[in-house]
């Protein structure tokens, strides 16, 4: 810092490409990025700790609040690592609605991802096109769970209800009609030459640096790793679909942009596969104690309403021990590690936020880059404070 | 799960002497070892070529208030080439400060940072040990046990004191 030649700038927290509160401290040597310090923790909430203080149930919709742009993901990962400590099963058709209702948010996110990140770098119409069918998608969401971002709708034991029955005829249509719309992001983006120079070769990351800083997701296989928890530690049947994980080669902006565009293209062969197969019976394990009876059976039944209160007040008691559980989630590899001291509330919950980590690599991405190109690494990372300050 | 994997098999054969505790529970294969020799297991687990623990996934403290040793930090290793998970567990008394493996995972790096910030563990040698998620001005370290949850001086009244005031 003594050195008069670098300039040190602060670039945030209240910068509208930093994607929420997010501080970088530049030091520059004219246009030249030397030397880059995120800071982070302006959105924390304390919800390890919150969690400490509630249910196995009530706990669930902390996760919601972690990558708001992707609750079921976020409530999945909960809820194996809870069902993992208890030892239960998921009947098929519930493993099945539950891949193709995350299959869904993962395309949901990822069009927020390309409509914020083109308008970041300065093509604003694709914000347009893109948010017209994640509008399409939260319609589908909220037709299910009743809520557009903060669904708590897979829980414990599987999910809070069965789909609709129009849930099919809508997906179907989603379907049909979305591979003609990446085709236009596509031709909005993929051969446009401003795109291709803001891009191309931008804050590059090796394969080897980015197992090395811990990185998952469609930046770490822009790198050329072949990672994916879908199909590495598969969960939720994953392993009954026929799906292929996207490459990189380059790992530069360009590449995690590609990257993620063929991701939705694989998700929506996968929602398609799983509207198909999708098999009937119940979409919840039975287990009385633990999970609450239906809402129908409540009004009916005293002793479903006895149960119910039974369960919702005083929840249920997995034994003792420990469970970690892992899901792909639009950003990479997200954990959750639950330990349970034989109470009706977690002892310790942890979270492995994937924004996190992908975070951390980003002043080695953009080491001897320039200025501008910081708001395209940071965009290309596609971070999500609420769950990196968590 | 029968049989350990040939990663534990061989770390066993490295270490004879050594504490290890291994088991296995929902799935995952845990090991847990001596505080002195935890860096060294780590190290192994990283570079043998048969282990190859290339990234490290999670890095985590857990407050066991009621027991000694007080604290467990936990490692959750991930091998991508042979698809297979470790979890390494070490147990530090309070006060107790342990090495960093921030040179084996640059991962650890903000790992360690947090876990100094939520239990106040320190780390030997690590190269930036500051608070991460809370302010530099923070007292205590919330995810200790003892730590309330509501946070404290939350039923204070809040005074504001205005510029060229006394007082």
């Amino acid at each position: 810092m003594a050195d008069t030649r670098y300039m040190t700038i602060n670039m945030g927290p209240q910068h509208p490409a930093t994607h929420g509160v997010l501080r970088m401290v530049l030091e520059l040597d004219g246009e030249i990025i030397k030397k880059s310090i995120p800071y982070i923790g302006y959105l924390h909430r304390g919800v390890e700790k919150l969690a400490e203080a509630r249910t196995y149930h009530q706990a669930l919709t902390l996760s919601d609040r972690l990558d708001y742009t992707n609750g079921l993901s976020n409530n999945l990962a909960y809820c194996l690592a809870c069902e993992r400590l208890i030892g239960l099963e998921i009947p098929k058709r519930g493993q099945y609605l539950r891949v193709i209702l995350c299959e869904l948010q993962r395309i949901a996110a990822h069009l927020l991802w390309i409509a914020t990140h083109a308008l970041d770098i300065g093509a604003m119409t694709v914000l347009f096109y893109a948010f017209r069918e994640r509008e399409t998608i939260l319609t589908i969401v909220e037709n299910v769970t009743g809520a557009r971002l903060t669904p708590s709708f897979i829980r414990i034991g599987g999910l809070a209800a069965d789909v609709p029955p129009e849930f099919g005829t809508m997906v179907r249509e989603f379907v049909d009609d979305f591979p003609k719309r990446i085709d236009e992001y596509e031709t909005l983006l993929t051969e446009n030459v401003i795109w291709r120079r803001r891009t191309q070769n931008v804050s590059p990351l090796s394969a080897e640096d980015a197992i090395n800083y811990g990185v998952t997701g469609p930046v770490l296989r822009a790198s050329g790793v072949n990672y994916d928890v879908r199909k590495a530690y598969p969960y939720s049947s994953y392993d009954e679909f026929d799906f292929i994980i996207p490459l990189g080669t380059k790992g530069d902006v360009y590449d995690r942009y590609l990257v993620r565009l063929q991701e939705m293209r694989q998700s929506l062969r996968i929602v398609k596969q799983g509207i198909e197969k999708l098999p009937d019976g119940p979409v919840n394990a039975h287990a009385l104690d633990i999970i609450p009876p239906a809402k129908e059976d409540i009004q009916h039944d005293m002793a479903a309403l006895i149960r119910h209160f039974k369960i919702m007040e005083e929840g249920f008691r997995p034994p003792v021990g420990e469970a970690y559980g892992a899901v792909e989630s639009p950003k990479g590899e997200l954990g959750f590690y639950v330990i349970s001291d034989g109470s009706n509330k977690p002892f310790r919950m942890r979270i492995r936020p994937p924004s996190f980590l992908n975070l951390g690599a980003i002043p080695k991405m953009i080491e001897g880059q320039m200025v501008a190109d910081v708001v395209a690494a940071i965009g290309s990372v596609d971070i999500v404070l609420g769950e990196i300050d968590r | 799960m029968s049989g350990e994997s040939k990663a534990v098999r061989k770390l066993i054969e490295k270490f004879t002497g050594v504490s290890l505790r291994v088991e296995e529970s929902n799935g995952a294969t845990m090991v847990t070892v001596g505080k002195e020799k935890a860096r060294d297991v780590l190290l192994f687990l990283r570079n043998d070529a048969d282990c190859n623990f290339d990234m490290l996934t999670d890095q985590f403290g857990v407050d066991h208030s009621s027991e000694k040793p007080r604290f467990e930090l936990i490692y959750l290793l991930n091998s991508l080439g042979n698809k297979e998970r470790l979890t390494v567990k070490v147990r530090l008394a309070e006060g107790e400060s342990f090495p960093t493996v921030c040179d084996i995972w640059k991962a650890a790096e903000w790992f360690e940072r947090e876990i100094f910030d939520m239990f106040g563990i320190r780390f030997d040698n690590h190269p930036d040990l500051r608070r991460i998620l809370l302010d530099d001005d923070f007292e205590g370290h919330p995810l200790r046990k003892d730590f309330p949850t509501e946070g404290y001086g939350f039923d204070q009244p809040f005074t504001v004191h205005l510029e060229g005031e006394n007082e």
